[in-house]
């Protein structure tokens, strides 16, 4: 029996080792080695949550809009965020792991999300700087993962990219917008660019020398391009863009590196990063008792749901043996 | 936290494709039983009177955007300010006042719902509020443009610059959110007004508000089925889910009056709007017949004295206005 297991193990690794070497898909069915399994969890959940919690800063902002047109992109973006979250709590939960449990880690602070969306949304032009920075990087890290090993992911990464670029070009629309109009507006944008500029060059996580999980997420074609390599081309992307808004990127290091052909930026503050991942962020606590109030006020609701639906299929097995 | 069969699997609106960008939605699914009498199967009226009133926006130009408008297809608030501003269309007075009545209860709606976004009891009802939100801001946006067009403003001129005794929404939108079962109550009332309401205005003689009515039409349905659904749910839910959604019909039911008040400007403008009195008898009916499924009773409270028609409000009014309007007014004559 166990011998059984073991030539069926050998057969799902040896699989498992063919598919990641001609770069194709391991779908939910297929044997996958438990650490993959895991590290999929980990990264999968954690961009579903944040997809959650990244709703408040912007949400913040719904009531406030200028604009009843901007009103009704803010509201379709957040409500996009909230779609992205059930797509990838969904694709999550093919690897075994059910949404109730990725939600309890959450609320129980035990999962994490999105360091970015622990720093306020002050500003209308934070809404522009979100979209376009926050954003930005999110799709830079997140077009190679159309190609990551795991198909579900990958899938879902495809709808969610598209969805992201719109809401970057709307961001970029709006800090156009600012930039181009009073001198009110404009020094507004340049303020909310200058305090989202290094916690989007974060959001790429740690320099390579300090990132202990990218190695087997390369190995496994989870990851396609370390760390350092996405930032690098985010930056060069900002570079060009800003010059359009007619802004300045707070980094006087911003430049392109001919000889090694990447871009380069300024030192960034790696200890604020780890202070705001350790908890220690503006609104960490704010974040997490915001969606803990949420969870907490809409349980007697989603009783009621579950107790209606059971009712409903009670009263129509007992119709069903009438009739048989 | 889905139960099988849990009602999520019917929350209607729950695509994150919101009509802010794409104006199609997909077709209405089967309705049960409840909502008989409501559902746009017996509406063949308003087809009938789509063929009396051919409206010029149907038929255009295909060249000009403005006049690419086929009722119930594609009508964006934007084709309306469009249109307004060339000039073709112009709205009389008082069909433009009865617009601006319309744009405000939606305008008030929206603004209530987009606050759930994010607070919702579940994900997917984040997504939903947050569309049903979305389609009454899209007709909020429209009537206002429209209305607008009779005094040379804009969408954003009426929504950001009007003081308090300038709107014209009813008391039952501005009512605070509450719990979700106060929500739901309001959203029940609200869309089973709404429906039979867009319906009827879809055969207006005037082309524009039949064109709006009748792309609205197709998105309350929804909302009406979205409040039906839980209003059934929370009724025979739990008995802390009873004990609130009878609390919160309570709390909204006295505002029902108003919404069907008749005064001077439905005589006067004629055949163009639809008279109030004359959708209470449907209302009735089919909010009655919910609460019969349900087991709940009609509240039997008194009707408040209304007054948004005529710029009285609630005390609620002036705090959404405040935060509605803080921003655009800090920068007068900025655009954004």
């Amino acid at each position: 029996m166990a011998n059984e297991q073991q030539l069926q193990d050998a057969a799902g690794e040896a699989n498992f080792a063919t598919v990641i070497a001609k770069d194709s898909r391991i779908e939910p069915k297929d044997w996958m080695p438990g650490d993959y399994r895991h590290a999929l969890v980990r990264q999968m959940s954690q961009h579903a949550h944040s997809e959650i919690i990244g709703m408040q800063p912007e949400v913040n902002w719904i009531t406030r809009a200028p604009s009843l047109k901007r009103k009704a992109i803010l509201m379709a973006k957040v409500q996009d965020e909230a779609g992205h979250g059930l797509y990838l709590y969904s694709a999550t939960e093919t690897l075994g792991t059910t949404r109730d449990t990725m939600t309890e880690q959450l609320l129980a602070g035990k999962a994490r999300y999105s360091s970015i969306f622990n720093y306020p949304a002050v500003s209308w032009a934070d809404m522009g700087a979100i979209g376009w920075m926050v954003d930005g990087a999110a799709i830079t890290n997140q077009v190679p993962l159309c190609r990551a090993s795991y198909g579900p992911y990958a899938r879902a990464m495809v709808r969610i990219c598209k969805e992201e670029s719109f809401h970057q070009r709307q961001g970029f629309e709006i800090l156009l917008e600012l930039s181009h109009g009073t001198p009110a507006q404009k020094a507004m944008a340049q303020d909310a660019v200058n305090r989202w500029y290094a916690p989007s060059l974060m959001m790429f996580g740690p320099p390579d020398s300090d990132s202990p999980n990218s190695g087997k997420s390369m190995a496994w074609n989870i990851k396609r391009f370390s760390n350092d390599e996405l930032r690098s081309r985010f930056v060069g992307m900002l570079a060009e863009q800003v010059k359009v808004l007619e802004l300045d990127l707070p980094d006087p290091e911003v430049r392109f590196n001919e000889d090694a052909g990447k871009w380069e930026h300024g030192p960034l503050d790696w200890e604020e990063f780890k202070e705001v991942l350790a908890g220690r962020g503006p609104c960490n606590t704010q974040r997490m008792e915001r969606r803990r109030a949420a969870h907490d006020d809409g349980a007697w609701v989603r009783e009621a749901a579950a107790a209606y639906a059971a009712k409903q299929s009670a009263a129509h097995e007992t119709a069903a043996r009438k009739a048989a | 936290m889905i139960p099988t069969g849990s009602p999520h699997s019917q929350v209607p609106g729950s695509s994150p494709h919101s009509q802010a960008r794409d104006g199609s939605r997909a077709a209405v699914g089967p309705r049960d039983g409840s909502r008989a009498g409501v559902g746009p199967s017996t509406g063949s009226e308003s087809d009938t009177a789509h063929h009396r009133n051919p409206t010029p926006y149907s038929q255009g130009e295909s060249s000009a955007s403005a006049t690419r408008i086929t009722p119930g297809n594609a009508l964006r608030p934007e084709d309306i300010a469009l249109a307004a501003a060339a000039g073709t269309a112009k709205p009389s007075e008082g069909v433009a006042e009865y617009a601006l009545r319309l744009g405000d209860d939606a305008l008030i709606l929206a603004q209530r719902l987009g606050h759930w976004i994010s607070r919702g009891p579940e994900l997917e009802e984040d997504v939903a509020l947050g569309n049903i939100a979305l389609d009454q801001l899209g007709h909020a946006r429209s009537f206002l443009s429209y209305a607008g067009a009779a005094w040379g403003k804009t969408e954003d001129d009426l929504a950001y610059y009007r003081s308090e005794s300038e709107f014209r929404s009813a008391h039952l939108f501005e009512q605070p959110n509450g719990d979700f079962a106060a929500t739901i109550a309001r959203q029940f009332i609200a869309a089973s007004y709404q429906y039979p309401l867009y319906r009827e205005l879809s055969g207006s003689s005037d082309p524009m508000l039949a064109a709006i009515a009748a792309k609205a039409v197709k998105e309350v349905d929804y909302h009406l089925d979205h409040s039906t659904q839980w209003v059934l749910r929370l009724g025979g839910g739990t008995e802390e889910s009873r004990r609130r959604m009878i609390a919160g019909l309570e709390n909204m039911w006295p505002y029902v009056g108003e919404l069907f008040e008749d005064d001077p400007l439905a005589a006067h403008v004629g055949d163009a709007v639809v008279v109030p009195t004359s959708l209470k008898d449907e209302f009735d009916r089919a909010t009655g017949a919910v609460l019969a499924q349900a087991e709940l009773e009609v509240p039997a409270h008194p009707m408040a004295t209304g007054g948004g028609r005529r710029g009285r409000h609630s005390e609620h009014l002036g705090y959404l206005l405040a935060e509605m309007q803080v921003l655009a007014r800090e920068f007068p004559g900025a655009s954004w």
